[in-house]
């Protein structure tokens, strides 16, 4: 199989999707509704209801740049924003900063459209003009280098990080000496891990701010969870063997393979560069994913001990199982089989299956979570009550 | 026998059970080796390699996950009861 290009859709802005979503974006949660009908509507609108928008201080750029990176996001075709019109997200922060790719915007208010069945009346309109334009565009010979891979895990259990970890570790090595991008994010799984971390830093820049992530995450970790600080790790993860995060966390970011930390990016924000990247974000896989979106990933692969089905609203997740045991209990689910390294089967010929399956989906192959739908709501990370 | 048990690291001083195993049964390493687990390991649990003392630091991927909270007999189903993390990080 041809590994060097893939079959994408070029972007104005240059980037490349590997598929050609339009986007309902909210701007408040408030317009969930609007958004939901226009979604139920138009068919290959991807509506990404959320439950932000409003009501918080700290978050707004965050957020407001999370939202827009959606809209940015290569896999996404067009973009409809709709707004309710007194919240503080406002529809033209986010417009204006996915225009900058080049990618039709569109916006309506419902307080200036005259409530909610005529605003989408008119996102519908719209949106079937979107989805027609989508229809238009051809998938072309692309570089692999124009691909970003998110890495995730949850559910984790012992053999996480001896199978499937390890393998998506040999994964993100390739595509990085393809000169593509490879992001390891969930800073609660990389406590007690800094030191390890901090030495595959390209400069002493990033060295320093991979042990102030890792850290931050850990004193956040304290001052939510006391003294169960020490065992921050889901029910889930306990039952299945692991005993303290460190065990986790070693065995969490060896999916990041062996190569240099070029840079850390922060939540809601894209890689500056290539190569591999840590995104600042949290542990919960949901609002992870969020990130790794914003970040402009067109792919996620994603390792599970326990088993979890959760898929992402516009891009194609991935699903390892950790063990033989989880993959033909949730066989709908699990794309790739990594617990048959416990039978003997070696690291590189389950990255070589990774690999092989990555290439198929990126050309338009449909993951098993996006087969079951499984794209949920759009979860974005937030450190403080709202008001 | 076939093993039931991984150590991920040569230096690793716990390996991670591929099956449930009974109290009483035998642990069985890559290398052919044998001992007798002292109690039940659940399938993806730690069991010890080695007599571990308290305060000891116990391995996995080569790096430590965690100190003996008492003394940890080889054999023995290592977890939350007898290790903890006090004095690595969090």
């Amino acid at each position: 199989m041809k590994r060097d290009t893939i079959q994408g859709y070029k972007r104005p802005d240059g980037s490349v999707g590997i598929r050609n979503h339009v986007a309902i974006i909210p701007t408040v949660a408030c317009a969930n509704g609007v958004a939901d009908m226009i979604g139920r509507e138009v068919k290959g609108t991807v509506p990404l209801l959320h439950g932000h928008g409003c009501g918080r201080a700290l978050e707004i750029g965050m957020h407001t740049s999370a939202l827009a990176g959606m809209g940015k996001n290569p896999n996404v075709s067009g973009v409809i924003v709709i707004g309710l019109g007194c919240e503080t997200i406002s529809v033209e922060a986010i417009a204006s900063e996915i225009a900058q790719t080049g990618k039709p915007v569109e916006t309506f208010v419902i307080q200036n459209e005259g409530g909610s069945r005529k605003t989408a009346a008119k996102g519908i309109r719209s949106a079937r003009k979107m989805v027609e334009n989508a229809a238009g565009m051809k998938r072309m010979e692309c570089p692999l280098e124009s691909i970003t891979i998110g890495l995730e895990c949850g559910g984790s259990d012992a053999f996480s990080g001896i199978t499937a970890n390890p393998a998506v570790g040999v994964v993100s090595d390739w595509l990085v000496d393809a000169g593509g991008t490879v992001i390891l994010t969930e800073n609660t799984e990389m406590i007690g891990t800094s030191h390890i971390l901090s030495r595959r830093a390209k400069t002493p820049e990033v060295a320093q701010r991979i042990v102030q992530i890792v850290e931050a995450a850990e004193k956040r970790t304290k001052d939510i969870l006391g003294p169960l600080a020490s065992y921050v790790i889901a029910p889930g993860n306990m039952d299945g063997g692991m005993s303290s995060i460190q065990e986790k966390s070693l065995g969490c970011i060896c999916k990041a393979g062996s190569r240099p930390i070029n840079e850390v990016v922060e939540y809601g924000r894209n890689p500056k560069g290539k190569g591999l990247v840590i995104l600042d974000g949290p542990g919960y896989d949901m609002e992870s994913m969020a990130g790794l979106g914003a970040a402009g990933c067109q792919l996620i692969i994603f390792t599970t001990g326990r088993g979890t089905p959760c898929g992402f609203p516009i891009i194609p997740v991935i699903k390892l199982s950790s063990t033989s045991r989880l993959f033909f209990a949730m066989e709908d689910d699990m794309d790739v089989n990594a617990g048959s390294v416990l039978e003997g089967v070696s690291l590189e010929h389950i990255a070589e299956e990774i690999i092989d399956l990555s290439i198929d989906v990126m050309n338009g192959r449909k993951s098993k979570a996006e087969v079951n739908r499984q794209g949920g709501i759009l979860c974005l990370y937030a450190t403080t009550p709202a008001f | 026998m076939k093993p039931n048990v991984i150590i991920i690291k040569e230096q690793d001083n716990v390996a991670v059970a591929l099956e449930d195993i009974p109290e009483g049964g035998t642990v069985t390493l890559l290398d052919g080796n044998e001992f007798i687990a002292r109690e039940s390991i659940p399938y993806s649990h730690k069991v010890a390699l080695v007599d571990i003392q308290q305060g000891m630091v116990v391995l996995k991927y080569g790096e430590a996950i965690g100190y003996a909270l008492g003394d940890i007999k080889k054999g023995a189903w290592v977890h939350t009861h007898n290790l903890t993390i006090e004095g690595i990080t969090v």
